[in-house]
């Protein structure tokens, strides 16, 4: 395997450039990074960091770049602040040398999970993501976290660990292109008339078991049901206008720094 | 007259103890309080003639005994059921000899693999076959074993393949007149299959029928270069037996690697057909395959179910066998021919078939969803035939489809030899994969599980029992119009084989993983399943 390393870059690299100097930079989406961006950090990933940090990111104990698994940093600044004074006790150089358009791209390399043909998203400051998620963003009137806020949508304490930066940001974006088929909503409609809207928990053959709108765990048969109909659309609003490219980013970065407790 | 009286009961007990020679295995489906195959009888119905438990009682079941398995994990074996005592497998290789009327253990064998053995999808064994006062098991590092059906102690050990080269045995084997065969698994890593007679006194081979041609054989032409020697053909699941016609049929498994038909260029016989072989030589007398130069894992190993049928005025000998590939198959199972193919779930890895039987294949462009998926539309799982509905039941995932990808694989003795892999098709990049119980919130998803009951004259369902989650459990049905059948939600359900109604349900708390078995000791009949880690046998409340 270790044999074969030299070659791969080659071609990894070969590819992007090629990839570089064909396409015409699309314009930037605010506050994200882009293709040529992406394409230009694997390549200074590939002369600058592959030796300690390995082609996959992982070499080094307890730090993961391309599933953004770091023992400190959590925002893009964090990066570029770590980048410039290095790690000397761990062993890490400074890299003064870089510029920051280059500093920018190798981010941009790391938060697309060093997928050269994929999008990355930019991270923001987690203590302004969190004043966001309680106040202009409103999200804490439906999602609870550690403990705190209501029960209406699901429990974000430990989303950090299970979803990636695009993820979340798809998210933010498209909430009901985006849903999860596990937090869907369900309308239930009794024989006798009463309508139970609220989250699903469990399902099976014969019954259905949710969290209503009141919060009290609800169990039904299904034989007792006029209607079950799945809700198609989420509840939770897009975030495309109401919270700017930078706030997202904010959110995003609280939002990953969520790992339970 | 007491001397009499004690005669007649002498005869009757030792009737009640009698050996199971062949020619009770002949006619097993005549002595319905028994199950003495794997499927209940050589024409694989998964049919009993029973008929105490109805519509009209089935109701009133209740739990009899459980038995606890002492190994962890799924348990997919089929028990036999002879003359009052229950032989049944637990993994690796356990045999239990339990009696059933209360589930008390009379013995327990444990079978010591040689701990080199390789398998893909867990350490199952599917069950024990029994000639006279001897069971028969294959064992995870591919040998068949003889065991005193009165001690659970070994008689004889005779290694079928090199579990080195991840040859290994999973199958329940089926006794034909004084043979036992059975078959190997391994596809995923490069074997070349065969199915094989042993002599049930020595365990002396008397014959080997390769699923894989070798040179100079016919159907070598269906392969490329030397891709054969790898080539896979499983048998893991136990064929069937006409004894008018002496001829064994087997369902044969994958071709390797799995995933890159790029690899073995042809249509790669016998991959992904059922054979026809002679019981006595293991002569192939004919073939059909389902699914030529398969790509999705399409194994052919579901039981060969036989029916004699009138089939467009004629009493025909059929074969009914709904494949892994989604399609439900009538062929003539004297000469081999196909009589018909019809989709029971959704299918676009091909959109008909020529005058011969043989599909015309659809490929998608890459990346796109292949229908059925990896899973199959159906599986191993045990479908039934009721003779008395005329319908035959298999259990479905429905609207179930992955996406595959092919790579080239280098054949390494012993090591998987895929060709690439799948991925089950998401709605969603983030969704989680697919979960079993006790938490399902979404598999609905990515597929749903179903009984179908199809007429094998239309081939169209005649009606459907819909479940939310996928389902593995195998089916049986009885004189008495019902249907018994699990699934992954670990529910236990009692159907109108007519109609499909739901007549009666447990929740057993595990996944059901295999099929039902029906049997009866002093007049009363009672149903078995496994779900989870245990066995659950139910009879009627006193």
């Amino acid at each position: 395997m270790h044999g074969t390393r030299p070659v791969l870059w080659a071609a990894v690299l070969f590819t992007l450039a090629a990839r570089l100097a064909a396409q015409n930079p699309a314009p930037q989406p605010s506050g994200q990074y882009d293709g040529a961006q992406i394409a230009a950090g694997a390549i200074l990933y590939g002369g600058q960091c592959v030796a300690c940090h390995g082609p996959n990111g992982d070499q080094i104990a307890n730090v993961d770049l391309r599933r953004g698994q770091f023992p400190t940093v959590v925002s893009d600044a964090d990066l570029v602040r770590l980048l410039a004074a290095g790690k000397p006790a761990s062993g890490m150089p400074p890299f003064a040398v870089l510029r920051s358009d280059e500093v920018t791209a190798l981010i941009a390399y790391i938060r697309s999970g060093f997928d050269a043909m994929g999008a990355a998203v930019k991270i923001g400051d987690p203590a302004r993501g969190e004043a966001l998620f309680s106040g202009k963003g409103g999200c804490a009137a439906c999602h609870r976290v550690n403990g705190k806020g209501p029960y209406a949508a699901t429990d974000l304490s430990e989303i950090g660990l299970t979803r990636k930066p695009a993820s979340l940001q798809r998210a933010l974006l498209d909430p009901t292109g985006s849903i999860i088929p596990g937090n869907r909503s369900v309308r239930a409609t009794t024989r006798d008339g009463r309508t139970i809207r609220g989250r699903r928990l469990n399902e099976d053959a014969y019954t259905i078991q949710l969290i209503d709108e009141q919060a009290r765990l609800v169990s039904l048969m299904k034989t007792d049901l006029r209607s079950l109909d799945l809700i198609p659309t989420s509840s939770m609003p897009s975030y495309e206008t109401t919270l700017t490219a930078d706030e997202r980013a904010d959110v995003i970065a609280y939002l990953l720094s969520l790992k339970g407790r | 007259m007491s001397v009499w009286i004690g005669l007649v009961l002498v005869a009757a007990s030792y009737q009640l103890n009698a050996q199971v020679s062949s020619d009770r295995l002949l006619h097993a489906a005549d002595e319905p309080q028994n199950w003495l195959t794997y499927s209940g009888s050589y024409m694989s119905q998964r049919y009993s003639a029973l008929r105490q438990l109805d519509a009209s009682n089935v109701k009133n079941l209740e739990l009899k005994w459980i038995v606890q398995n002492q190994v962890f994990g799924p348990w997919e074996s089929s028990p036999l059921v002879v003359d009052g005592t229950m032989y049944l497998t637990e993994r690796p290789n356990d045999v239990m000899a339990i009696d059933a009327k209360t589930g008390r253990l009379f013995w327990l064998y444990r079978y010591t693999n040689s701990g080199r053995q390789t398998v893909c999808c867990g350490a199952e064994n599917r069950g024990v076959a029994i000639l006279g006062d001897t069971l028969f098991m294959g064992t995870l590092d591919a040998h068949l074993v003889a065991i005193d059906a009165k001690n659970g102690k070994l008689l004889w050990n005779k290694q079928v393949a090199d579990d080195k080269l991840a040859y290994s045995i999973t199958v329940s084997p089926l006794v034909v007149k004084d043979k036992v065969i059975i078959g190997v698994g391994g596809a995923e890593y490069g074997i070349r299959g065969f199915v094989a007679a042993y002599d049930a006194k020595s365990g002396r081979e008397v014959w080997r029928f390769y699923t894989i041609p070798g040179t100079g054989e016919p159907g070598i032409e269906t392969w490329s270069g030397d891709a054969h020697e790898h080539g896979g053909g499983s048998i893991w699941v136990t064929g069937s037996y006409d004894p008018a016609l002496n001829l064994t049929y087997w369902g044969v498994g994958n071709p390797g690697p799995d995933y890159n038909p790029d690899q073995r260029k042809g249509d790669n016989l016998y991959t992904d057909s059922v054979v026809a072989l002679d019981a006595d030589t293991g002569k192939l007398k004919w073939h059909y395959q389902f699914t030529p130069n398969d790509a999705y894992d399409y194994d052919s190993v579901q039981v060969p179910v036989l029916a004699d049928l009138m089939w467009k005025g004629t009493l025909t000998k059929a074969m009914l066998f709904a494949n892994r590939n989604g399609n439900f198959y009538v062929l003539d199972r004297e000469h081999g021919r196909f009589l018909s193919g019809t989709p029971f779930v959704k299918v676009n890895w091909m959109n008909s078939f020529d005058e011969g039987g043989k599909p015309i294949q659809t490929p998608q462009p890459p990346g796109t969803t292949i229908y059925p998926g990896n899973q199959g539309g159906t599986n191993w799982y045990s479908p039934s035939f009721s003779p008395r509905t005329g319908l035959f039941y298999v259990s479905a995932w429905e609207n179930y489809g992955s996406v595959y990808r092919k790579e080239s694989t280098p054949y390494q003795p012993g090591r998987r030899f895929n060709g690439g892999g799948f991925q089950v098709a998401m709605p969603n990049p983030d969704a989680p994969p697919m979960r079993r119980n006790p938490i399902n919130d979404w598999t609905d998803a990515v597929g749903r599980g179903a009984v179908i009951a199809i007429d094998p004259r239309t081939g169209q369902s005649k009606w459907k029992f819909q479940m939310y989650d996928v389902t593995d459990g195998g089916i049986l049905t009885t004189a008495g119009d019902l249907l018994f059948t699990g699934n992954r939600e670990g529910y236990f359900h009692a159907l109108d084989a007519r109609t499909g109604a739901v007549l009666w349900k447990a929740s057993l708390g595990g996944a059901i993983m295999s099929a039902p078995v029906t049997y009866s000791v002093d007049g009363k009949q009672y149903v078995t399943v496994n779900a989870g880690n245990a066995f659950f046998t139910f009879g009627l409340r006193e």
